[in-house]
């Protein structure tokens, strides 16, 4: 990914945060408890699980239709990103050769059936903690991660550093640009000159965070910062939640896919 | 290097969680107690400094392909243990969030992987050390290369460890050791030398502005390494209660290790009392009996359909059809709603 691209997706899903939706208007403490539970759940499933992990999607899709949150928006992320989680899991189709499961006289090896169940619950959990964003925005999260009793100072960093990031990412895009504009090829990227091209980007950081002090010093700043409140727990929120993580329970323990399946299997024949 | 919430069990990913959150409350106690008050702004900063700066590329030498620095060893040397603990860990947040690097579980062993090895093992056991008595760059270089190439190491390390223990992979933990110690090793060189060259390059050029810095971080680190000892303990322990509670929970991975290092499938000697006590704990609190919640797919061994006849899979592929089909349908039908009312 090219670095105007990396740069202009951050953007794009903080603009995406500020819709006013159901779900944007939840509380941002039950958004994150709930995706924190919906991942736990996902990834309690047992390696060779593909059919119960299914139905969990409702959640995802929940958040973008609700959201409304454009489908390209997440899925190319999906698709394009981690390679860890991919590679790591491609060895399982290699090493576990034994045959568990032969629908339709195909047989199938338990090490496909437990990387396509890897590959499911990184889609969930990867689209799950993209939609959390894109539909509470960062201020809102750290908001929620104060009030649920995370130190104030690791709040005030990650204020900090969300601000700071777009004026810093300018800054760095400019430097790319001028290296780019004065080399060719592989030339001007050796690692002695991008030692001094980021020493300098250190600097002028450094600089910076001199004179925001300073206006932080002239604006009242007595080593005190307020968090701003703008979230109340409201009925709404409870039902979300509650009701969210009594669908989680209910589609971890009972295999709703299977009586699907053995239902229409019936009323077919 | 970074973990996928797809690889971990939930005791895994849960055990280092508590661990990263523990960090992160100590270290910002730790900071509170007494700092200078320009840290704030600084902190951020440099923050969003590792961040872009992770998107300035380079050619690393002798392979063609392009590289950037992971910046952990370079905060901790700019900022002290505390402080860059907590930046690194607000970095890989903001990440996670923003590119889903891994994911939210994961994050808990990102940030532990990440973060406090260079924070609390490289920089003040290794860097610090070397670097005590003389500044000069031979000596920064030496001390950067090495801290940063065992805090990658460790790090790693850790990865291998916690992706063994969740049981998702199949690869045997000495292949896998052996994909990841070495490329780690390698890039641990490459971003030892790119952040001893930084160092240098900024004393040399703004001596005055290091300076500075000096003093604002000196308030923050405290500089006893009794202190930095004991929260090692501390974390040992937790490591230790994390492991030992997996180790209670799920049998696989784990006795795999340690038949292989004792031969036998529990570690000879007795009784773990840590570990007793944690099951026990884990009995009554839990939310997650048995490594999984309570389900057809219980055991490891045996797969999730038990009976391996077509039937079965049939109903289950066609059931898996259905549901992921009325789930989009369900999404659409919300679209399409918005999508009158709003035109309304």
């Amino acid at each position: 990914m090219t670095f105007d691209l990396e740069y202009f997706n951050i953007g794009y899903l903080d603009t995406l945060s500020y819709k006013n939706t159901f779900v944007h208007r939840l509380d941002p403490r039950v958004k994150i408890l709930v995706s924190f539970i919906f991942i736990f759940f996902v990834v309690s499933f047992p390696k060779y699980e593909l059919a119960g992990l299914i139905p969990f999607f409702f959640y995802p899709v929940f958040l973008l239709a609700v959201g409304d949150i454009p489908l390209k928006a997440i899925a190319k992320k999906v698709i394009f990103i981690s390679p860890f989680a991919i590679f790591i899991g491609i060895f399982n189709p290699l090493l576990d050769t034994a045959v568990i499961l032969t629908p339709f006289g195909i047989p199938v090896s338990g090490g496909w059936i437990s990387f396509f169940s890897i590959v499911i619950k990184f889609i969930l959990t990867v689209s799950t903690a993209l939609l959390l964003i894109a539909v509470t925005s960062f201020p809102g999260i750290c908001e929620g991660l104060e009030r649920l009793k995370l130190p104030r100072l690791f709040i005030i960093q990650l204020l900090f550093l969300y601000r700071y990031l777009f004026v810093l990412l300018e800054e760095t895009l400019r430097i790319v640009r001028a290296r780019e504009a004065r080399s060719f090829g592989k030339r001007g990227k050796e690692i002695k000159t991008f030692i001094r091209l980021i020493s300098i980007l250190l600097l002028r950081t450094l600089e910076r965070s001199e004179r925001i002090y300073q206006a932080m010093l002239s604006r009242g700043f007595r080593g005190e910062i307020r968090v701003h409140k703008s979230y109340n727990l409201r009925l709404q929120d409870i039902v979300f939640g509650v009701f969210s993580v009594i669908m989680f329970y209910i589609l971890r323990n009972y295999d709703i896919v299977y009586l699907v399946g053995t239902n229409l299997r019936g009323f077919f024949q | 290097m970074h973990m996928a919430d797809a690889l971990l069990s939930p005791t895994v990913g849960g055990a280092m969680w508590a661990g990263t959150l523990g960090t992160i409350i100590y270290c910002a106690r730790k900071l509170k107690e007494k700092m200078d008050e320009r840290m704030i702004p600084l902190m951020g900063v440099l923050g969003a400094f590792i961040f872009a700066g992770q998107m300035i590329n380079f050619t690393i030498p002798g392979t063609g392909s392009s590289g950037h620095i992971g910046g952990g060893m370079l905060l901790a040397i700019l900022l002290g243990p505390y402080a860059a603990f907590l930046v690194i860990a607000s970095v890989l947040m903001v990440q996670a969030l923003f590119f889903a690097d891994g994911g939210l579980l994961a994050l808990g062993a990102n940030i532990w992987n990440l973060g406090i090895y260079p924070c609390f093992i490289a920089y003040p056991l290794i860097y610090r050390t070397i670097v005590r008595q003389k500044m000069s760059p031979r000596r920064i270089t030496i001390a950067a290369i090495l801290g940063v190439v065992i805090g990658l190491q460790l790090g790693a390390l850790s990865v291998v460890l916690e992706t063994k223990m969740s049981g998702i992979t199949e690869l045997p933990l000495s292949t896998f050791f052996l994909l990841m110690q070495p490329i780690h090793f390698a890039i641990g060189l490459i971003e030892g030398f790119a952040t001893a060259g930084i160092v240098i390059y900024v004393r040399t050029l703004r001596p005055d502005i290091v300076d500075d810095l000096e003093s604002v971080k000196a308030l923050s680190s405290n500089r006893s390494l009794k202190k930095v000892l004991i929260v090692m303990a501390v974390l040992a322990v937790i490591t230790g209660g994390a492991l030992s509670w997996f180790a209670s929970t799920y049998p696989d991975g784990l006795e795999w290790t340690i038949e292989k290092i004792y031969g036998k499938p529990e570690i000879p000697g007795g009784k773990n009392p840590i570990k007793e006590s944690l099951s026990k704990l884990q009995e009554k609190t839990a939310v997650l009996p048995d490594y999984s919640l309570p389900s057809k797919g219980e055991q490891e061994s045996k797969p999730a359909w038990p009976a391996v006849d077509s039937g079965t899979s049939l109903s289950g592929i066609i059931g898996a059809i259905m549901v992921l089909g009325l789930i989009i349908l369900f999404g659409i039908g919300i679209k399409i709603m918005r999508r009158r009312r709003e035109n309304r």
